[in-house]
């Protein structure tokens, strides 16, 4: 566990959950005069995969930054895992650098490929490691940067619109992915999404933000694995839609 | 997670349609690119034969051009008695020396600014000053500051080949996409790591940019230096031809200038090659 102080400390750690592997307490973060963060907390406990939806410019992408270390200029107190990795909506591989050599980057220790080709393994790209990143597709080279993110052994992966840039069928076959990875490999997550489906699908417990704050807190209890289709998702569907200020179908007028 | 790509394409055309020629496409291949390598040999190959019938033919005085056999039989000449290779290798080291100085000088510059604020709002305005002043301009001033010895022609070449390198590293850091670098911060990366695992590679194909510039540049300063004043060197030897009327040498001289830049330059593209081989498949796309 790693604390790090950012800016003013606000010392009132509220009680949690012992288990709880991200707390942040007083988030804030403006840019300008502008604030886009206005005092956010949140916790996360151990292997629990929690959804954070928000319209566009809320902050969601702010908020993860503030998470993974990225930000500087924030204020509050952040409490993340030490063991931490982020996969971001682009797949940020390093284009001079083999499929290996990026999953490999910064990962030190024994047996360093044989874990790297285990990774790659896990997300279908067995036997890819010599590949330049120029020559995969977008859905195999997010797969890459997703294995980059496992092999790091996460107790927390941190996941910003993920699969917003592929196309609908790779979408479902990464959530798939994605809730084979999570059984497995019991991380805790908080995935940034604009996806309803894709925050019901995957995920414990979905946030929504706005005005800088967390307004709302959904516990979806719907028994893995889920499909889409599941009973009981379109009431919460229709909910969450609701919040986000989208009418859900033509009778919501 | 295997994608099936079979059956979607066959649906296209039902069975009903079956469409007749569809603006057949010829589908002829190429001429290998052995072929053109060899065809674009055809005109210089041809551009010599012609000077060389015409120079035969006495229709050019050889005082004013001589025949490419003499120039060849006179090269021959001064390799055989050692004058050559000690010409040469006074001009290559004068290149080698002037290039390591200037570029080397350049790329600490240019990385300094690039990556420091301060470094950037230090070094940079003088060098956007300094760049605006053609640097064979400063010859005069060179020649009162250092005189006429080797320190002259090297620091010319230095200067010729500093402000590619400089600018081209400078350019080739600030381009480099900050979300990678970030990417790598998040996987654990200290700040030397980074600058060797992200912002080399990430400058390196600006780099090569301003190495080929500053080849082009260097080799100009050593041309122009070398005739204004030296006792050794390629120019030097053309100068002393000059005075003794030996066209030949002076065609030697530019023959031998020609060779030097080819070879520089096939040089770099080989190790272009190799350092950007991961750009292969950008590039085929
Ligand atoms: N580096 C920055 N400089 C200035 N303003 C910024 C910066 N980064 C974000 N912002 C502002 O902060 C607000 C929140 O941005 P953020 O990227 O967190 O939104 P988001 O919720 O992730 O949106 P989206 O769903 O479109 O990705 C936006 O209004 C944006 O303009
Ligand atoms: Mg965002």
């Amino acid at each position: 566990m790693a604390t790090r102080p950012t800016g003013d400390l606000t010392g009132a750690a509220t009680a949690v959950t012992p288990v709880a592997v991200v707390r942040a307490v007083g988030v804030r973060r403006a840019f300008g005069p502008v604030p886009v963060l206005n005092g956010v907390d949140l916790t996360i406990a151990a292997g629990e995969v929690v959804a954070l939806l928000g319209s566009s410019g809320s902050g969601k992408s702010t908020l993860l930054r503030v998470l993974a270390g990225l930000d500087g200029d924030a204020c509050g107190e952040v409490t993340v895992p030490a063991r931490s990795a982020v996969v971001f909506q682009e797949h940020r591989l390093l284009p001079w650098k083999r499929v290996a050599d990026n999953v490999a980057l910064g990962v030190a220790g024994r047996d360093v490929a044989g874990r790297v080709a285990a990774a790659l393994a896990e997300v279908g790209l067995a036997g890819r490691e010599r590949a330049w990143p120029a020559e995969l597709s977008g859905g195999q080279s997010q797969r890459v940067a997703v294995a980059r993110a496992l092999v790091r052994q996460p107790e927390l992966l941190l996941l910003d619109e993920p699969f917003g840039a592929l196309d609908a069928l790779t979408r479902l076959r990464m959530q798939a992915l994605f809730q084979r990875l999570r059984a497995e490999h019991r991380f805790a997550a908080l995935l940034v999404t604009h996806d309803v489906d894709e925050a019901l699908l995957l995920a414990d417990r979905v946030l929504l933000l706005d005005g800088g704050v967390l307004v709302e807190d959904v516990p979806i209890t719907v028994a893995h694995p889920r499909t889409t289709d599941a009973p009981g998702f379109g009431p919460l569907r229709r909910r969450l839609l609701a919040l986000l200020g989208v009418p859900a179908g033509p009778d919501a007028q | 997670m295997t994608v099936t790509e079979d059956a979607a394409p066959r649906t296209g055309t039902a069975a009903g349609a079956a469409p007749k020629a569809v603006a057949t496409v010829p589908v002829r291949a190429r001429r290998g690119p052995r072929v053109r390598r060899w065809r674009r040999l055809v005109s210089p190959v041809v551009l010599v034969l012609a000077w060389e019938l015409v120079s035969r033919a006495g229709l050019v005085s050889p005082d004013k051009l001589p025949a490419p056999s003499d120039v060849l039989a006179v090269g021959w000449r001064l390799a055989r008695d050692g004058a050559l290779g000690a010409h040469l290798a006074q001009s290559l080291t004068r290149a080698v020396i002037g290039l390591a100085v200037g570029g080397g000088v350049g790329l600490l510059a240019g990385a300094v600014a690039g990556l420091l604020r301060l470094g950037d709002d230090l070094i940079d305005p003088p060098v956007q000053m300094a760049r605006m002043l053609p640097h064979l301009g400063l010859l005069p001033l060179l020649l009162i500051w250092l005189g006429i010895g080797e320190s002259l022609k090297i620091s010319l070449v230095a200067l010729g080949a500093f402000f590619p390198i400089y600018l081209n590293t400078y350019a080739g850091i600030r381009d480099i996409d900050e979300r990678l670098v970030e990417a790598a911060r998040t996987c654990g990366l200290s700040a030397a790591a980074r600058l060797r695992h992200v912002v080399l590679p990430g400058a390196l194909p600006a780099l090569f940019i301003g190495l080929r510039l500053a080849f082009a540049a260097g080799w100009l300063s050593l041309v122009v230096s070398e005739q204004v004043n030296a006792q050794v060197g390629i120019g030097f030897m053309m100068m002393e031809a000059r005075e003794f009327s030996q066209t030949d040498v002076v065609v030697l001289g530019l023959v031998v200038y020609a060779l030097l830049g080819l070879a520089s330059d096939l040089l770099l593209r080989v190790a272009e090659r190799r350092a950007l081989a991961w750009r292969r498949g950008l590039r085929a796309t």
